[in-house]
C-alpha cells in the first residue's frame, strides 16, 4: 500500500480540496453525541476520531429508502438520486463493519442499492482513537484495518500517516500533492509504534474471542438467555447502532390513486416479535430469549456467508442498551459472572 | 426497461395469471406465465425452489413452485389466503398481471435422488412444493426406483389436488397412498388414518437406496421423521423443505436466517442431518 505523511494543519485544506469528489460528511457534535452529518461549516467537523451514535452504515445502508417505483405492475429501479460523498472520520471498527456488510450485499445476488452507495462514497478513515469504556476493537482484531477505505489517516499527534487504499484515494491525493510527503523514515515508524502502544494501554475491557464462539455453542440451553429475555425492553436500539446489523423489511407505499407507488426498504430488527412471524401465525422465534440468542449468535459466533462472528467491538451496544444487555454483559453471564477486567 | 432494472435482482418481471381455481376452502391454484414468452419457455428451475410473487401495493412474498420443470412454459402455485399479499392475489381475476422473480433456493438434489427409490410424504399445504417433485419423478420415471406418495389431509375437502392424485392411483408405477384423518361424508375411497399409519404399506425397500421428501405443517415432522428413521433411511437422505419469513429471497434481508444459514439460499430444502445439527430448523 502507498503510505504518505501529512502535516496536521494541512488536513483542513486537503478536505476542502476533496469536496470535488462529493459532498463532505463527517462527525459533528449534536447535544451529547456525535453524528455523521454533511459539513457545510468546517468548524463543526470533529477532526479526531469519535464514536458516532450511528455507524457509517447509515450512509451506505440507510434506515429507509425507495428501492422501486411502480406504476401498475411495471417496476422501475430507484438508483438515480444517490449522491457522491466523501466521508471523513470513520474509525477502523466501522470500516470492519462495512467489510462484513460488503460480503453480504455483494455475494450471490449483488444488491445494487448497497453497491452503488458504497461506490459513490469515499471512506476516509481515522485512528488512533482514544479507547473509551466499552471499546473492544482490540479483542475483536478490528483496531487496525488494511482494506475497505479510500484513504486512512493515522493520527500520530505531530502528523498523519496517510494510507492510500484505493485508486479513488490516490486521485484525491493527487489534487493536492503539495500537502503530502512520500518520504517515510524510521522516525515515522517509531512514532507509529509509540502511539499504538500508548493507545493499546488504554483499553479497559476485553473479550477472549478465541473461546467465545465455542462458549456460545455450549451455552445454547443456558439460563442466561431467559434472564436477558426478561430484562430486554425490545426497543431494538442495539440493532440500529450495530455496524453489522443489516436486516431490513420491505413495504409498499401506494399513492392516493393506488395505481402508482413506492416499494421501500426499512431497517428491521430481529429483536421484534414479528421478525420471524409467517403468514398463518407460526412464529419461529416466539420468545425474546430466542431472538436475543439469534442476535448474539451473529455477533459472537457466526454470521453471514463467511460464518464468522460479526461483532467489531465498537462498544455502541454497551453505550446504548437501557438495561445493560450488550456483548460484554452477555459474555460475562455466559462465563458465569467472571468478566475479565484489565488490559487485553 | 432501463439498464439498471436488468442488473437489479429485486425487480419483478410481469407475469399473467392464465388460470386459477380453488383447491379447498382457502387454498387456490394459480397458473402463471411470464408475459415475455422467451422468458416463459427458457426459465430453468428445480422442484423445491420458490419464487417471490409481487402485487404492487400489497408487497412481495415467497411461494413454492408446484409445477414441474419437465413441463415448461407455465408456473403453478398453490396459495393459502392468509396474509396481505395472498389476500390481494385472491382478488385478482384471470389475465391479471402480477410480478414474479426467481427461481430461488437450492431445490431438491435431483442428481443425488436419481437412481434411488423415492418416498414423498405430504401433509396439507406441503403438497405445494412436493407436487413438483412428484410430477418430475413421474415425467422421468425411468430415472427413479420405486416411487411412493403418502399424502395426508384432515378431511377429503382439505386434500389439495385430490382429483389429480386419485387419478394417479391408476398408475402401476406409483404407490399412491392417500389418507384423511376424518371422513364426514363417508364416501372417501382411500384410507381414513393419520399419514404416519401409511408407512406399513412401504415394505421391502432397500433403505440405503431410498430418499424421502417431507413437507407439511410443523407438527407433522416429528412423527413422520420417526417413521422414516425407523425404516432405516439415512439421515442425509431424508429431505424436507421448510418455511420462513422472507422479504428478499436472496440472502439480504435476514429474516429467514437460522444460525448463519440462509433458508433462501442454503435451503429451503434441508436434510434431517441438517435439522439435527441446527436446532432451530424445525
Amino acid at each position: 500500500m502507498r503510505v504518505l505523511w501529512m502535516k496536521k494543519e494541512d488536513l483542513r485544506e486537503f478536505l476542502e480540496s476533496s469536496k470535488q469528489f462529493g459532498e463532505l460528511w463527517g462527525p459533528v457534535q449534536k447535544g451529547e453525541v456525535y453524528v455523521y452529518d454533511k459539513i457545510d461549516d468546517f468548524s463543526r467537523l470533529i477532526l479526531e476520531p469519535k464514536r458516532t451514535l450511528l455507524p457509517v452504515k447509515k450512509l451506505i445502508h440507510p434506515p429507509e429508502f425507495n428501492i422501486l417505483r411502480y406504476e401498475g405492475e411495471t417496476y422501475k429501479t430507484e438508483l438515480e438520486n444517490i449522491p457522491r460523498r466523501v466521508v471523513y472520520g470513520v474509525p477502523p471498527c466501522d470500516i470492519h463493519g462495512l467489510l462484513i456488510l460488503d460480503d453480504l450485499f455483494r455475494r450471490y445476488y449483488p444488491d445494487p442499492y448497497y453497491i452503488t452507495r458504497r461506490e459513490r462514497t469515499a471512506i476516509l478513515g481515522v485512528s488512533f482513537c482514544t479507547p473509551t469504556e466499552g471499546c473492544l476493537c482490540k479483542s475483536m482484531g478490528t483496531d487496525v484495518v488494511q482494506e475497505g477505505f479510500d484513504l486512512f489517516f493515522s493520527d500520530l499527534k505531530d502528523f498523519y500517516l496517510v494510507w492510500v487504499g484505493s485508486s479513488l484515494g490516490d486521485d484525491m491525493v493527487k489534487v493536492r500533492p503539495d500537502l503530502f510527503n512520500n518520504n517515510i523514515t524510521r522516525k515515522h515508524l517509531d512514532k507509529f509504534m509509540e502511539c499504538k502502544k500508548e493507545r493499546d494501554e488504554k483499553f479497559t475491557k476485553s473479550i477472549d474471542m478465541t473461546v467465545i464462539p465455542d462458549i456460545m455453542e455450549l451455552s445454547y440451553d443456558s439460563p442466561v438467555w431467559e434472564e436477558i429475555g426478561e430484562r430486554c425492553l425490545e426497543c431494538g436500539a442495539c440493532t440500529m447502532v450495530c455496524p453489522t446489523c443489516n436486516c431490513y423489511n420491505v413495504v409498499d407505499e401506494p399513492s392516493i390513486s393506488g395505481f402508482t407507488g413506492e416499494r421501500r426498504r426499512y431497517w428491521d430488527c430481529c429483536i421484534f416479535t414479528e421478525y420471524s412471524l409467517v403468514a398463518g401465525g407460526d412464529n419461529f422465534r416466539a420468545t425474546r430469549a430466542d431472538r436475543l440468542k439469534l442476535w448474539y449468535t451473529h455477533k459472537l459466533k457466526s454470521f453471514g456467508y463467511s460464518g464468522k462472528p460479526a461483532c467489531v467491538g465498537c462498544g455502541r451496544c454497551i453505550d446504548t442498551c437501557p438495561v445493560d444487555i450488550n456483548v460484554l454483559s452477555v459474555v460475562r453471564g455466559l462465563l458465569g459472572g467472571k468478566e475479565k477486567e484489565g488490559k487485553s | 426497461m432501463n439498464k439498471s432494472n436488468e442488473e437489479n435482482p429485486f425487480v419483478p418481471e410481469p407475469a399473467r395469471i392464465v388460470r386459477k381455481y380453488d383447491l379447498s376452502d382457502d387454498v387456490r391454484f394459480f397458473q402463471i406465465r411470464f408475459v415475455d414468452m422467451e422468458k416463459a419457455l427458457s426459465m430453468r428451475y428445480l422442484p423445491g425452489q420458490f419464487m417471490m410473487l409481487s402485487i404492487a401495493g400489497a408487497g412481495e412474498a415467497p411461494f413454492s413452485i408446484s409445477s414441474t420443470p419437465s413441463r415448461p412454459g407455465l408456473l403453478e402455485f398453490c396459495v393459502r389466503e392468509v396474509g396481505e399479499v395472498t389476500r390481494a392475489l385472491f382478488r385478482l381475476k384471470e389475465n391479471s398481471i402480477v410480478g414474479i422473480r426467481g427461481p430461488y433456493g437450492n431445490g431438491f438434489p435431483l442428481d443425488k435422488i436419481k437412481g434411488n427409490n423415492l418416498i414423498i410424504v405430504v401433509g396439507g399445504l406441503g403438497a405445494a412444493p412436493l407436487r413438483s417433485l412428484l410430477l418430475y419423478a413421474l415425467d422421468n420415471r425411468d430415472n427413479f426406483g420405486n416411487v411412493y406418495l403418502l399424502h395426508g389431509a384432515r378431511t377429503p375437502s382439505d386434500m389439495l389436488f385430490k382429483e389429480e392424485f386419485l387419478e394417479l392411483k391408476e398408475r402401476d408405477d406409483l404407490q399412491c397412498l392417500l389418507s384423511v384423518d376424518k371422513d364426514p361424508t363417508g364416501d372417501w375411497p382411500c384410507y381414513v388414518a393419520k399419514v404416519t399409519k401409511l408407512f406399513k404399506y412401504v415394505k421391502n425397500v432397500n433403505v440405503a437406496k431410498t430418499y424421502a421428501a417431507v413437507c407439511g405443517p410443523p407438527v407433522m415432522y416429528k412423527f413422520v421423521i420417526e417413521k422414516l428413521v425407523k425404516l432405516g433411511i439415512p439421515k442425509h437422505q431424508i429431505l424436507m423443505t421448510l418455511e420462513r419469513r422472507m422479504k428478499c429471497g436472496i440472502g439480504k434481508c435476514g429474516h429467514c436466517v437460522v444460525g448463519h444459514t440462509y433458508t433462501c439460499i442454503d435451503g429451503p430444502v434441508f436434510t434431517y442431518w441438517d435439522v439435527t445439527n441446527m436446532r432451530e430448523l424445525i
